[in-house]
């Protein structure tokens, strides 16, 4: 049994609505840079990118765009046993000193991926502020880390599920 | 994913998968040789002990720097100077460590089988830094990474593997690997350094060099073992270096991009010129690179965790 959090249109106005939050509070678009959380924070990361850049009137190749992998950052390597997870690319192709970093996710929930996405971040440099953008904020935080943008903020007991067009041949977030 | 074993002591056991998967996870790590920060907190708390009862630099060195860069803590210990001169046994030595909690054993021995002797008798995990004639997993992996990164493939590959394949743990770990990875092997050398029966693990046994040369992808130059000399397997060194050093000459009978390898300590001059050793087809300085990102994937891949003892005790 699954209820449908955000369908198509809901979706598409999530995004929507994060990036125009985004634009209005980064107005110089020169220092910003959008940076996805492997795997579907990047799918997420690459949405908000282009809505920004339509709402900005910049071509999307003038903001720089990494993807960053936080399996080597994890706080529960220690309970994986013998089946470690699969570490995928972390691909950072600027200087992120001196920029400001919209880190992407699908969903804030724990903040524990968000705690070690900081800290892959920091490993590469210090940027000038880091501010965190999600589709869906859905509450039970374990780490005192919250989003500056959401695209829907509720408490969610059951499991999140986001599926996006490009792997999963639709747009929508169900509640498992 | 998973390697489905707590010690990494040979490559003749892992599979095709294990192999593959094990390619497939160099490369984040390689990826952060180039950050500001090189290190990750992946093994932070763990303690990884080299143990080598022979010498090494290059080896022992690139495992340090591999745990390092995983945040483990690493403890050297190398045979002259510690209580193994007093006459402890291995399995001792191996005890007192774990007593120690070490997490990792990195252990080099002169005799074939002392890791799985360690292994068998210690929770933690045991990884063959070399042992005896037996095999050097570590070392045919990276072998193998950098093939696999230079050619984008390993099956249908043309490998050579020239000089003393009798004496080479580097050279049976390489067999290992790359049959299994559907690569083509030959081996070169005289025949005194060619083990009997090599053929049985599908590999072509050449005694000319210039004629070996020609079809290979890869030549892969084992060092010849000057300590052995006087085990009078080879005439002379002139005489193995007139026929089994690769000059730019037979080089120039190779295919124009064929990779050139050699896993160290480079004796220049006799088993490779130093005009190939320094050419543009030589890798050699590559490979070390790629050392230190295969086995930051291999402490990866055994990581032991909190329910590893529960999971074993349960299998026994």
């Amino acid at each position: 049994m699954s209820e449908i959090l955000l369908d198509a249109a809901a979706f598409d106005a999530a995004i929507k609505k994060v990036a125009k939050d985004i634009f209005n509070q980064n107005k110089n678009i020169a220092d910003l840079a959008v940076v996805g959380v492997q795997n579907k924070g990047v799918l997420i990361a690459k949405r908000f990118l282009s809505e920004l850049c339509k709402i900005a009137k910049v071509s999307q190749e003038t903001v720089p765009f990494g993807i960053l992998d936080i399996t080597l950052y994890r706080d529960d390597l220690d309970d994986f046993g013998a089946d470690m997870p699969l570490i995928k690319d972390t691909e950072i192709p600027f200087d992120i000193s001196r920029k400001n970093i919209i880190l992407v996710d699908d969903v804030l929930y724990t903040g524990r991926t968000a705690r070690a996405a900081l800290d892959v971040l920091t490993d590469f440099g210090r940027p000038k502020c880091i501010q965190l953008a999600v589709l869906v904020d859905r509450g039970h935080r374990e780490l005192p880390i919250e989003a500056r943008y959401a695209g829907v903020r509720k408490v969610i007991d059951g499991k999140v599920k986001v599926e996006c067009k490009e792997v999963d041949g639709r747009d929508r977030v169900i509640i498992l | 994913m998973s390697l489905n074993c707590k010690d990494l002591l040979g490559l003749e056991h892992l599979d095709k998968k294990d192999l593959q998967l094990i390619l497939e996870s160099v490369k984040p790590f390689k990826s952060l040789f180039t950050r500001s920060v090189k290190k990750t907190p992946t093994l932070i708390g763990k303690t990884v002990v080299t143990l080598f009862y022979e010498p090494s630099t290059r080896t022992r060195t690139s495992f340090e720097i591999a745990a390092k860069r995983l945040s483990a803590d690493v403890v050297n210990i190398s045979v002259g100077a510690s209580s193994v001169v007093k006459g402890e046994s291995l399995i001792d030595t191996g005890k007192t460590l774990e007593a120690m909690k070490a997490d990792y054993v990195i252990i080099r021995h002169s005799l074939s089988g002392a890791p799985e002797i360690l292994a068998r008798n210690l929770n933690a995990s045991i990884i063959n830094a070399g042992d005896g004639f037996h095999e050097h997993p570590t070392q045919g992996l990276l072998d193998l990474y950098t093939m696999y990164e230079k050619k984008k493939k390993i099956e249908g590959l043309n490998v050579l593997l020239v000089g003393d394949i009798l004496h080479s743990r580097v050279a049976k770990s390489n067999i290992w690997a790359l049959t299994k990875m559907g690569a083509n092997v030959a081996v070169a050398g005289p025949p005194t350094l060619i083990p009997p029966k090599i053929e049985s693990l599908g590999v072509k046994v050449y005694y000319d060099l210039d004629e070996a040369v020609k079809r290979a992808d890869v030549v892969n130059i084992l060092r010849i073992q000057l300590e052995r000399q006087q085990e009078n397997l080879f005439p002379s060194v002139r005489e193995y270096v007139e026929l089994y050093q690769l000059t730019k000459e037979r080089l120039g009978n190779a295919k124009p991009n064929v990779l050139v390898m050699h896993p160290g300590p480079m004796n220049r001059g006799i088993e490779i010129s130093s005009a190939v050793a320094d050419s543009s087809n030589a890798v050699i300085n590559e490979q070390v690179t790629n050392g230190i990102a295969v086995r930051m994937a291999v402490l990866y891949l055994l990581k032991p965790s909190k329910t590893a003892n529960k999971k074993q005790a349960a299998l026994n």
